[in-house]
């Protein structure tokens, strides 16, 4: 059994735990995400199981590192946070129909790395002078907690906007409390994934620091995780000041997470010292 | 009105302006919006670079914004320092108030909680006087030291928690000014440079970044030893430099640095950065004779001087240069010589490596050309000193710190009151607030309410 084979079939269980959130919301019936929930533990199972055997493997070749150094690598431990973040909110605020979006982020995410994969950038590689550092493990998990975080809250807005189309055309009365916890709860991630963008900004920042003697050079990366950070600032001030909600803040949330997605994966096409992300 | 009374309206004005959550808002898209121009121009180029991939037009509209250099133009750091003026100004008009709100002993009133949204009212068995101790234990397990207050017909506990967390945003506005004022003192006072050492040289001397100047350090680095270790695909795994540190003529730190590993001394960095190899100082030149044909070699070194046969003249080895421009081209690493004829001017030669036999396009009457040379490795050090770095750091601490405690905790109070009434049932109320995340508050007062009715 290797790495490869586990996370595809994962891919393939985060899509059916996907399926089954969907079909809740179109059916208004809690019982498929129900299933869904467990079915998402097992992938999230997996999920760990394929990154620890790919850390292994990476031994057993002899470049032992922890795979968190490529896009692939990175992808599916994306994958893995996101759905961490889904199943605690469902865990603590006991809703299914709040990761009716969120949790198919996952499976997105992980698709995609299965691409990669298929077009051979799942190869484990050597790390590269620059990436050999502890700093490494502790940067790549805050900024992908942080980034989970924000997508888990775009899902949330996502719905939340989608409810508010459908409750406003008339065809859906089922839920009035709903609107006020998607609410409440994009604050909640996107405070999460605030916290979380800081601490890998900074990590990032100080093993710059003691690996070429800057902790900030305005790369794109850099600046554009640095625009995000902008874009979610001005959330909470408008949310805690200015007492936005709903809508508003729901589109805020949106553009914040178009902003991950291009420190993420846009940058990749600009020039700049993280390249070892590239597609 | 009176002088001093425009005088205060102005600076009240100005106050109120830079008091405003909507100038925040505005300043932090404004820099957002700006920050992006950054990544879509390469910043730092040469001017050549800019010439060819804009053309001159815009290649002076773009130098007027400084759009080459944004984050450090005048106008993006104008921006911040409006953020700054905003932060402080907005802290301390708001800072007073909630200062005496933490200060201020809390006021127990159950006829507001019972206001509250997510007020639960129970009906349990028993005697309320049995309860007291129970319910307390319960309060005091989450919240801690509770007041009780005893009635007529029961009691009340009271108890909060978290009170100086209001300030936790406070924390948060101060590490951003330390931050700026940390990158602030950085750009004043340090400096970041480069310098190659080959391998065996020392040197006092370093190259700054993005400019022609040099600083001199009062001590000198020497490379003793220079080593790259490679993968079995051939990508390279590790970069190594033995360095010394020669201060007064003695060696005073002895260090082996790697990519993430580097040596400090006295405020100043050298990092791990590049290698490369320059020629070293002895060369082998061909000289040929036009009129004869013949070719004679001979071996020279930097600042020496050969007689040449055949009357042809002498000729001085000047020097070295990384590249050397001719009709628009850059020919590359080249060494540079001069060569005189009695009676007439001394003509420069240009000797590239790379262009072996350049010189025959001079036309003299002897051409020269390079057969051999040997080189050194160098290492290449990036070299920085930074004494704000610890004001940033202190900024960081407290940002994490303070976002903690702004988003994930709050000042919550709590009240449970138990009425007598009747032989053998209480009515109890649990009820609490919060000044954020009311609904986690609604949350911890339903489960209260539960460890209440199974007390």
């Amino acid at each position: 059994m290797n790495s490869s084979l586990v996370l595809a079939i994962v891919t393939f269980v985060y899509g059916f735990s996907a399926v089954l959130y969907i079909s809740s919301a179109v059916f208004k019936n809690d019982k498929p995400a129900a299933i869904g929930n467990w079915v998402a533990w097992i992938a999230v199972f997996g999920n760990v199981l394929g990154f620890i055997l790919r850390w292994i493997e990476s031994y057993k070749v002899g470049y032992g590192h922890i795979p968190l150094s490529n896009l692939y690598e990175s992808l599916v431990f994306f994958a893995l946070s996101i759905a961490i973040v889904c199943l605690a909110l469902e865990w603590k605020y006991a809703s299914r129909y709040i990761n009716t979006v969120a949790m198919p982020l996952a499976f997105l995410a992980m698709a995609y790395a299965s691409l990669k994969a298929k077009a051979g950038g799942g190869e484990i590689q050597p790390l590269i002078p620059a990436l050999k550092s502890n700093w490494l493990t502790v940067h790549v998990m805050t900024c992908f907690l942080g980034y989970a975080g924000f997508a888990v809250a775009f899902g949330i807005s996502i719905l939340y906007l989608g409810k508010r189309f459908f409750a406003e055309n008339g065809k859906d009365r089922s839920d009035k409390g709903g609107f006020e916890l998607l609410d409440e709860l994009t604050q909640q991630t996107v405070m999460f994934g605030f916290l979380f963008l800081s601490l890998g900004i900074i990590t990032g920042s100080v093993w710059a620091n003691s690996a070429w003697g800057s902790y900030w050079s305005w790369d794109p990366k850099e600046t554009w995780s640095l625009i995000t950070w902008f874009v979610y600032a001005i959330f909470l001030h408008l949310r805690y000041v200015r007492g936005w909600d709903g809508t508003k803040i729901a589109v805020i949330s949106i553009i914040g997470f178009i902003a991950v997605m291009i420190t993420y994966f846009g940058v990749n096409y600009l020039p700049g010292l993280h390249s070892y992300g590239k597609p | 009105m009176s002088e001093t009374g425009k005088t205060e309206t102005v600076f009240d004005r100005i106050w109120s302006f830079f008091s405003s959550v909507r100038l925040s808002v505005v300043v932090l898209v404004l820099l957002a919006l700006t920050s992006i121009i950054g990544t879509l121009i390469p910043q730092n180029q040469t001017a050549m670079y800019y010439y060819q991939n804009y053309g001159e037009f815009i290649l002076k509209i773009f130098s007027v914004f400084q759009l080459f250099d944004m984050y450090h133009s005048w106008w993006f750091r104008f921006l911040v320092l409006i953020l700054a003026m905003n932060i402080t100004v907005c802290s301390l008009e708001r800072l007073p108030n909630v200062l005496s709100i933490v200060r201020k002993k809390p006021v127990f009133d159950a006829e507001r909680f019972r206001r509250y949204k997510g007020a639960q009212d129970l009906t349990v068995k028993g005697n309320a006087i049995d309860r007291r101790e129970a319910y307390v234990s319960v309060v005091s397990k989450k919240f801690g030291s509770p007041t009780v207050v005893d009635s007529e017909k029961g009691f009340t506990v009271f108890s909060e928690r978290g009170r100086y967390t209001r300030l936790g945003v406070y924390v948060v506005h101060a590490s951003i000014l330390f931050l700026i004022l940390g990158s602030l003192i950085g750009s004043l006072f340090g400096y970041e440079g480069f310098v190659n050492i080959p391998e065996g040289e020392a040197k006092a001397q370093i190259n700054l970044r993005n400019s022609d100047k040099t600083i001199g350090l009062d001590f000198q680095v020497r490379c003793d030893d220079f080593e790259v270790t490679r993968y079995d695909n051939g990508a390279p795994k590790e970069y190594r430099s033995n360095l010394t540190i020669i201060e007064n003529g003695k060696e005073v730190l002895k260090k082996r640095i790697i990519v993430n590993d580097p040596l400090h001394y006295k405020g100043i960095n050298f990092f791990q950065s590049s290698f490369g190899s320059i020629p070293g100082k002895n060369l082998t030149l061909s000289f040929t004779s036009k009129a004869s044909g013949m070719v004679y070699e001979k071996k020279i070194k930097p600042d020496e001087t050969v007689e040449l046969e055949e009357n042809l003249g002498t000729f001085v080895l000047q020097g070295f240069l990384p590249s050397y421009p001719f009709m628009g081209q850059d020919l590359g690493e080249s060494y540079i010589g001069s060569l005189s004829v009695e009676g007439k001017e001394p003509e420069q030669v240009v000797l590239p490596l790379h262009f072996a036999m350049f010189d025959k396009m001079r036309k003299g009457a002897v051409s020269v050309g390079i057969v051999n040379y040997d080189s050194s490795e160098y290492t290449g050090l990036q070299v920085t000193r930074d004494p704000g770095v610890y004001l940033v750091y202190l900024g960081f601490t407290l940002m994490i710190v303070g976002c903690y405690i702004a988003f994930f905790m709050a000042h919550q109070s709590l009240c449970v009151e138990v009425v007598q009434s009747t032989d053998n049932t209480c009515r109890v109320m649990v009820s609490g607030t919060a000044n954020k995340n009311r609904m986690g508050m609604v949350m911890i007062i339903k489960k209260i309410a539960s460890q209440i009715e199974t007390a």
